[in-house]
């Protein structure tokens, strides 16, 4: 294990790599799937073909789509543009469920109360269906950002700087610490997203605060929107 | 999918890739074009594959040239051939280590055989023009056919046509495009009326997995570059190959017309200095005593007088 | 577009259909592994699961155990395993279970949990035993939540069985390599394809099976009052999910 002690600066400048790559990765699916979600819950016919389209599209295998990506864009295959789309392609096909679902969740009750009372279309979504939602938009992001930055280490393959490198050197050069490095970093860098999206959740959403332990609670978390 | 650079070093059709990337043309916003307008001394930017030993090679490079007073940016660990060499066609990577015959090979599928000199001079003619390649290094880094010291003993194995010797079922192993290499197993049955009974997959490219494979003789035959240290630390032995099956794979630099006179001194003289044995031997450093590749460039560099 | 065409013509490429190297080979050994590698997570994970759901205990800590796993590199854990077992179908068998549990323990306790608290009383009171419980309420009515999960690992496992090719276990994979490496994209994109195709037939039938499996009093429950199955945090892009007990929403 002394590659780890040896190598502390280059495990320190692939993590920010990896970080540098993902963290747009992550807003970018959540900014877009929220309208995608929005439009799949809106038409009862949209919403099978969407989440039907969106769980296929997750099927399909990761490089060839980076390499298929630079023929469609035509960008280089090193180039950021195609990783970041490449990523946030996965990204949204993950996070459009969960802001569809979300939306779903949203007590209808609540929803005609809100028309009743005046609120706009537009104001209703913004105001009483999008912050209701929030929880289980939260859940969704959660699995998109751990999924962005497992996913990122395959894209070492095309010369982009990120902890995959330690795979395809550690492999070749059959030091296990190496390897280690790369995994044990990529889960760090996936913890500490994690929490850092619960607690900007926490933060946009504090009447979550009291029941937080509910939100993942598929079951419980219809319960969680009831009471507001 | 996390395959060496250099497994994937025979890209047959880079072309196409590079068709496509010169279709994009400048729409392609690469980050390194534009990295020299503040520094005094010209900016070459440096690239190395995705294997450890090209960095290794790319890194002494670096560092004479950076001792000479140019401005390095590295740009290594770059995936495959097919990924950096449209790059390096485009001019926004400046110096490359290279092997004469892959390299060829990628240029122009229809080359086979041929010795050091006539595959250098092969290369040269086949380089488009805003690029060169400098002298060739001593040391090489080829495939191989390569078997256990154990089952060469066992059949008598020295050379590539002795293994119709073999009076076993041969599994090869390798990456999967090893199947359909000139050199592959249809050329064992054609050349040598070697029968391979049956071909498993390992795509590390010749690594740990492939050997570990062949040791413990899930597979009888594979292909392991010679400047791997796995095949001594492993006890391996690669079969010679007197006909030249194999294209000879010397190193060499490919240069942008970025690099200047002074700066091709300095590579060629690395180029002069870097024998076989360095090359195998700066590659156990980084295989078995983990060094890193500026460690080794460095120790390198001055035991040859290079940084003076 | 073009090179999509190219790709359908390389999967109808007879020369490409039987023997060691066929297409009908390649999409056995894919399956197969994805068989194996989900039998193996459901004997592990829904029993696991099911102890959770039931006993509620032990959650925080599968929670966050799964939430590390989702983070692991498959690739990366399929190199060191092999390292140590060597090459075939051990490694990737290995690295897929372990890819393949949290999607099921997740659908196998969230099923549990989202019996509502008042039916299992209610089945108390009615003089159930604990075993009853188990296997007369909260199985059945945490079926669909579970199949929802079984849906969305058996998705993952295809999409990432194909690096069992890596370390010599064959698979789709293979031409997605193989292609890589020659820079045939025609021959890497047939791969593609017959993965995302496995995909496809692997949701209908989930689909299917959902719709069949679903307790009929849930089924009248779920037309009432469509719900979203709120998937999110612990079970991912499984298959439509409904709230399952009319009860739970108010």
């Amino acid at each position: 294990m002394n590659w780890i002690g040896n190598n502390l600066p280059l495990i320190g400048e692939r993590t920010l790599d990896h970080i540098a790559i993902t963290a747009p990765v992550i807003l970018l699916s959540f900014l877009i799937s929220v309208p995608i979600g929005w439009v799949a819950n809106r038409f009862t016919a949209s919403r099978g073909i969407v989440l039907s389209a969106s769980g296929v599209f997750y099927a399909i295998p990761s490089l060839p789509l980076f390499v298929a990506l630079p023929v469609i864009l035509g960008t280089g295959l090193r180039s950021p543009v195609n990783v970041t789309i490449g990523l946030t392609l996965y990204g949204i096909a993950l996070m459009v469920r969960s802001t569809a679902d979300g939306l779903a969740s949203v007590d209808p009750d609540v929803t005609q109360s809100a028309t009743a009372m005046g609120f706009s279309d537009s104001s209703r979504f913004w105001r009483v269906e999008l912050p209701l939602a929030g929880p289980v938009l939260l859940a969704g992001l959660r699995v998109v950002s751990v999924s962005t930055v497992s996913l990122a280490t395959v894209v070492a393959v095309l010369g982009v700087p990120t902890l995959g490198l330690f795979f395809t050197d550690g492999v070749e050069r059959n030091i296990l610490g190496e390897i280690w490095a790369g995994i044990v970093m990529t889960i760090v860098i996936a913890l500490v997203f994690d929490v850092i999206i619960v607690q900007l959740g926490r933060l946009l959403m504090p009447w979550t605060r009291s029941s937080s332990a509910a939100v993942s609670r598929p079951g419980r978390r219809t319960r969680v929107v009831a009471p507001v | 999918m996390f395959t060496a650079g250099k497994g994937r070093r025979v890209a047959i059709g880079a072309v196409v890739v590079g068709a496509v990337i010169a279709l994009s043309g400048c729409a392609s916003g690469d980050p390194l074009a534009d990295e020299n307008s503040s520094s005094d001394g010209e900016t070459l930017v440096v690239g190395s594959q995705q294997y450890y030993s090209n960095e290794i090679v790319a890194e002494i490079y670096s560092q004479a040239l950076e001792n000479a007073g140019y401005t390095i940016d590295r740009q290594f660990q770059i995936g495959a051939r097919e990924v950096y060499l449209p790059e390096v066609e485009e001019g926004n990577i400046d110096v490359f280590p290279e092997y004469t015959g892959s390299l060829l090979q990628a240029l122009d599928p229809s080359v086979t055989s041929g010795t050091s000199d006539e595959v250098y001079s092969q290369l040269v003619e086949a380089l488009p023009e805003e690029l060169s390649v400098l002298d060739p290094a001593e040391a090489s880094d080829q495939n191989s056919w390569t078997v256990t010291q154990a089952f060469a003993d066992q059949y008598d194995l020295t050379d590539i046509a002795s293994l119709s010797n073999v009076t076993e079922p041969i599994t090869v192993g390798g990456n999967s495009e090893l199947q359909t290499r000139p050199y592959g197993p249809d050329a064992l049955q054609e050349l040598y009326g070697v029968t391979v009974a049956g071909f498993t997959a390992v795509e590390d490219s010749g690594g740990p997995l492939t050997v570990k494979a062949l040791v413990d003789n899930t597979i009888q035959l594979t292909n392991i570059y010679t400047a791997s240290p796995l095949i001594e630390a492993n006890d391996l032995i690669a079969l010679e190959d007197p006909d030249g099956l194999f294209l000879p794979d010397n190193i060499v630099p490919v240069v942008s017309d970025k690099v200047d006179a002074d700066a091709t001194d300095i590579l060629n003289e690395i180029s002069a200095a870097l024998s076989a044995e360095d090359l195998v031997s700066m590659n156990a450093e980084s295989v078995d005593e983990q060094k890193s590749s500026e460690e080794i460039a460095t120790a390198w560099l001055t035991e040859n007088d290079l940084l003076g | 577009m073009n090179l999509l065409f190219e790709g359908f013509a390389w999967i109808f490429d007879p020369a490409h259909h039987g023997g060691d190297e066929g297409i009908g080979t390649r999409i056995l050994q894919h399956l197969g592994i994805t068989l194996v590698v989900m039998v193996i997570a459901s004997l592990i994970a829904i029993p696991l699961g099911y102890l959770i759901g039931h006993t509620g205990r032990g959650r925080s800590v599968v929670v966050a155990l799964s939430g590390g796993v989702r983070a692991l590199p498959t690739l990366g854990v399929i190199s060191l395993i092999a390292l140590s077992v060597g090459i075939g179908f051990t490694a990737p068998v290995i690295a897929l279970v372990i890819l393949a549990i949290p999607s099921i323990l997740a659908g196998a306790y969230s099923g549990f949990e989202a019996v509502d608290r008042r039916t299992i009383d209610a089945a108390r009171a009615v003089g159930m035993t604990e075993g009853q419980i188990v296997t007369r309420v909260e199985v059945p009515l945490g079926l669909p939540l579970l199949i929802g999960g079984l849906r969305s690992a058996t998705l993952q496992v295809i999409a990432t069985a194909t690096l069992a090719d890596y370390v010599g276990a064959g698979g789709l994979g293979r031409y997605i390599f193989s292609g890589q490496a020659t820079n045939d994209y025609p021959q890497m994109l047939a791969g593609s394809i017959l993965v995302i195709m496995l995909a496809l037939v692997s949701e209908a039938l989930f689909s299917l099976l959902q719709r069949s499996l679903v307790p009929a009093g849930v089924v009248a429950a779920e037309q009432r009052q469509p719900d979203g199955e709120t998937s999110g945090g612990p079970t991912r892009k499984s298959g439509p999910r409904r709230s399952l007990i009319a009860g739970a929403r108010r």
